[in-house]
């Protein structure tokens, strides 16, 4: 099959202008007889909702969590992206687009990032005007801050809370929305299929997770906001719910998967503790604008981190990047404090850590507010006062948070942190209208492929999120739903509604009567092993082919062994949760299958058979150059096709920080 | 270390529910709370029992799933903390620890330790925001803001929406949560529109979900985990003393 990304004609700069000035277009009376379906209500799937209720479309929203303000976007900490220019310091559309693009490591679709560099601005409009609290001057105009990746601060934010403060805004216009009878909210619901007629997704089967009960619903149209995978690793910076179920139905449906192996291991994580551990927690990438990470120049030194002077300390980023420094993007950064501890140079009780040290951004700012108030001659213990007030005013939150995980003060001694799966660039594979290979089937924000490449720059997720819901989805929607609005609502008891629930309800009932002996959540934590080692930071042939095998074997054993308490009626976790795993194994095969096919290093995709001399990713434009779309055939049996990238306006180089 | 848990169990909201003891073994002080009762729901489904259903998602003190009461206090012996972020170093060896549900008329127990807080939900829906339809906005910039009252309104929406004022409060009262998000945008002028409706609907809606109301007790900031404070108590009451006298009808 032939994909057809259907990027407009013409300059980069005029497609999306263009696009929106040709769309087909719905009139008020029709869009209240069309029905869309949400699934997830995360930034994308909150913004979307609210934004196709106030247009007049009928909308039914759907989320797992007791909740919608509870989706995981909530846990965004460092900030959102938006090429404001605030700061009078270099920044554009264009600068903006360039950066996520290199950032990407030329793997993303240069039209889709151009607009979600062009839409930035009105993202922030639109939040403000919601009343979402961001960071002020004293002068009461917008704060901004650097992120990884950039030379610019164009990063808007709300303490270390940007995402809970931005999702709550788009949580408030969908309650709104709710209240005005736009929106029908479903909460403890989660989608278990897509219904398909003639060809187009037309309902979903849901399942009530209070009563047990399975749904039917209609929609003209179906959204997928439903977040990324990263879970499939087990322990990842994920919410313990986040989970691909309804991505992957839809792609066993038709939608395409794309880049499935793009996984962002981000570099600034708590490292683990233990085996018992759940969830690995993120210390945002903010903190790399005043922290600065070393490691001890010396092998295994056992000498608390305050006792190292400081020539006898590698600070191993700016060493090797003096360019960016410790704001390396995300892949780059997780790479290098891999190899410090691979080689022997890790910290910590287990060895797999390294320090983020915030002393000399404490002195810093300790003298800058001295001088400020003229008292320029104060002894060193008040100035480092004065600069600790800074620094909890801008990161408080975080260092509370990894005083109560740690049980240490980091402003006193410096933070441990080791990279972590945080977040997936791959997902479903969408068109330049956010569409997949099904018609009427649609993915945004983290469920899709689109906008990030081979690695995402650091507070660009929660600018594609509101950009794909609040700004894309509303426009391209009409596009389809325009013709669609001679079709009446299709009565539940069409025989497609009646079949797809029928699978749904035998799959459950399959579960619940394996009766095995081992935990849904011990086969979570193996299928996590076989990942992290096998398809994590870094990947290798033998590794990949082994990792294939594995999974094939704990699918097998997963479906003899598996063992879920209680019963199908009623509020069952582990039930709910072993249909997740059931998906996170399918799909960790093909994300090893993929990582194989691509024999090139790029972004946080690192071949060890690709690198450079200086051991950074090497890229192989001729032959990969392109986003893989993974066509689901059958059981472990997909069909690889190929959407070539082509780059008009930026020249893919050998990509550099130094 | 090893502990005592006596952990409230209850089959469905019709049930009647009680407290069952179980023991733990080998608990490492570095787990966290929810970690513990992983290691005890990992045993259970071994034994072939009934695991033990709570609310939890992201493990990092912000989404306000998690809503356990332990040892009678909301989330816990720690402040400024929720039950997933609370570690086991807070106990001892030989502790007995009590779990149970918050408890609230307005949040009826639907299993175990999961509650159903929906009816914050339908607060927010009665005016917890700005009307303003999407691609309504000026320019971000051409709304200066005191940054005093940012900060506030900043912290007032910090808010993570978990319950614990209320599960803690002897009157079952939400108006530190209605406060808070009555302060946000009584503090910002993008709420100034709608400053008199919104108080006004909330506070009714707060009212007929059977919510009780604050008679200064100032258990809720002591327990919230976001630090929230109760002057957004007093600034709702101002609100909506001022809004009483000031709209028709």
């Amino acid at each position: 099959m032939s994909l057809n990304s259907k990027i407009p004609n013409g300059e980069i700069s005029d497609k999306w202008d263009d696009y929106k000035g040709h769309v087909k277009l719905v009139n008020p009376a029709n869009k209240r007889k069309l029905e869309v379906i949400v699934v997830g209500t995360g930034l994308a799937g909150a913004s979307a909702a609210a934004a196709l209720g106030e247009m007049g479309y009928k909308v039914k929203a759907f989320c797992f969590q007791d909740s919608p303000r509870r989706a995981h976007s909530i846990a965004a900490q460092g900030g959102i992206n938006a090429a404001k220019n605030y700061q009078n310091d270099g920044d554009s559309v264009f600068r903006l687009f360039y950066d996520t693009v290199k950032g990407g490591d030329y793997r993303a679709r240069e039209a889709n990032v151009h607009r979600l560099a062009e839409v930035s601005s009105a993202i922030i409009d639109q939040c403000v005007a919601q009343g979402v609290p961001f960071a002020r001057e004293y002068g009461g105009l917008l704060s901004n801050r650097s992120f990884g990746g950039t030379q610019v601060q164009r990063t808007f934010y709300a303490a270390g809370q940007t995402g809970q403060q931005l999702l709550l805004g788009a949580y408030s216009a969908l309650e709104r929305q709710v209240a005005l009878g736009n929106v029908e909210m479903y909460s403890r619901h989660e989608m278990l299929d897509v219904v398909m007629i003639d060809d187009k997704a037309r309902g979903i089967i849901a399942r009530d997770l209070i009563t047990g009960k399975l749904e039917r619903h209609f929609g003209h149209a179906i959204l997928l906001c439903s977040g990324g995978y990263g879970n499939v690793f087990y322990l990842s910076t994920n919410a313990m719910g986040s989970n691909v179920t309804a991505a992957w139905k839809a792609h066993k449906k038709g939608a395409f998967f794309g880049n499935p192996c793009f996984t962002q291991i981000h570099p600034t994580c708590i490292p683990v503790s233990g085996d018992y551990q759940s969830k690995l927690t993120l210390m945002s990438e903010s903190l790399r604008n005043d922290g600065r990470i070393w490691v001890p120049k010396k092998k295994d030194d056992n000498r608390k981190a305050t006792e190292i002077p400081e020539d006898e300390r590698d600070y191993y980023l700016e060493r090797r990047y003096p360019a960016f420094g410790n704001l390396v993007p995300r892949d780059v950064a997780s790479r290098a404090a891999k190899e410090r501890c691979d080689e022997g140079y890790g910290v910590g009780t287990t060895k797999l850590a390294v320090y983020l040290d915030f002393a000399d951004a404490i002195k810093r700012y300790g003298r800058i507010e001295a001088g400020k108030t003229g008292r320029a001659d104060l002894d060193e213990a008040s100035i480092i006062a004065l600069g600790k007030a800074v620094v909890e005013e801008k990161y408080g939150n975080l260092f509370e948070m990894y005083e109560k995980i740690t049980g240490e003060n980091p402003y006193v001694v410096p933070m441990r942190i080791y990279p972590a799966v945080h977040y997936v660039m791959g997902g479903l594979w969408v068109d330049y209208e956010l569409q997949t290979t099904v018609k009427g089937l649609y993915a945004l924000g983290e469920a899709n492929f689109s906008d990030h490449g081979a690695n995402r720059l650091g507070a660009s997720a929660l600018m594609q999120g509101l950009a794909d819901g609040y700004f894309v989805i509303p426009y391209t929607l009409g596009n389809y739903l325009a013709d669609e609005i001679r079709t009446a609502n299709i009565p539940l008891d069409h025989p497609a509604f009646v079949a797809t629930e029928k699978e749904v309800n035998d799959r459950i009932n399959h579960l619940m009567n394996i009766k095995g002996t081992q935990s849904v959540e011990s086969f979570h934590k193996r299928l996590g092993k076989i990942m992290w080692d096998k398809c994590g930071m870094a990947r290798n042939e033998n590794g990949l082919k082994e990792a294939i095998e594995e999974i094939r074997e704990l699918k097998k054993e997963f479906w003899s062994n598996v063992r879920i308490p209680g019963s199908v009626s009623g509020i069952n976790p582990e039930l709910d949760k072993a249909g997740r795993v059931a998906d996170f194994i399918e799909l960790g095969e093909l994300m090893c299958m993929d990582a194989l096919q691509r024999r090139e290093s790029c972004g946080g995709h690192f071949r060890e058979e690709s690198q450079t001399e200086e051991g950074e990713a090497k890229r192989d434009d001729e032959n990969y150059s392109y986003v893989s779309a993974w066509e689901y055939k059958g059981e472990s049996d997909w069909v690889l096709n190929k959407e070539e990238l082509t780059f008009e306006i930026v020249k893919p180089t050998q990509r550099s920080y130094k | 270390m090893n502990l005592t848990l006596k952990v409230w169990r209850q089959q469905n909201t019709e049930d009647k529910g009680a407290l069952e003891t179980y023991q733990v073994k080998n608990i490492s002080s570095e787990m966290s709370f929810l970690e513990m009762f992983d290691v005890l729901n990992e045993e259970l489904i071994v034994e072939g029992k009934d695991p033990i259903a709570f609310d939890h998602d992201c493990r990092e003190g912000i989404c306000g799933a998690c809503s356990m009461h332990i040892n009678g206090r909301a989330h816990g012996p720690w402040f400024k903390n929720t039950t997933c972020q609370l570690h086991m170093r807070a106990f001892k060896d030989g502790d007995t620890i009590v779990v149970e549900p918050f408890r609230s008329a307005a949040f009826p127990v639907l299993k175990d330790l999961i509650v159903d807080r929906t009816s914050f939900d339908r607060i927010i829906q009665a005016g917890g925001y700005v009307s303003v339809n999407t691609g309504n906005s000026q320019d971000a910039n051409a709304i200066p803001i005191d940054k005093k009252n940012a900060d506030d309104a900043f912290m007032a929406a910090s808010c993570i929406g978990c319950g614990a004022c209320v599960a803690t409060c002897p009157n079952g009262s939400a108006m530190l949560f209605v406060g808070a998000k009555v302060s946000q945008l009584a503090l910002l002028p993008q709420g100034a529109p709608e400053r008199e409706s919104r108080v006004l609907n909330m506070v009714a809606q707060m009212d007929k979900e059977s919510f009780g109301n604050c008679t200064n007790i100032y258990a809720c900031e002591a327990e919230c985990p976001k630090g929230i404070s109760v002057a957004n108590i007093a600034r709702l009451n101002r609100e909506y003393i001022s809004a009483g006298f000031s709209t028709e009808s």
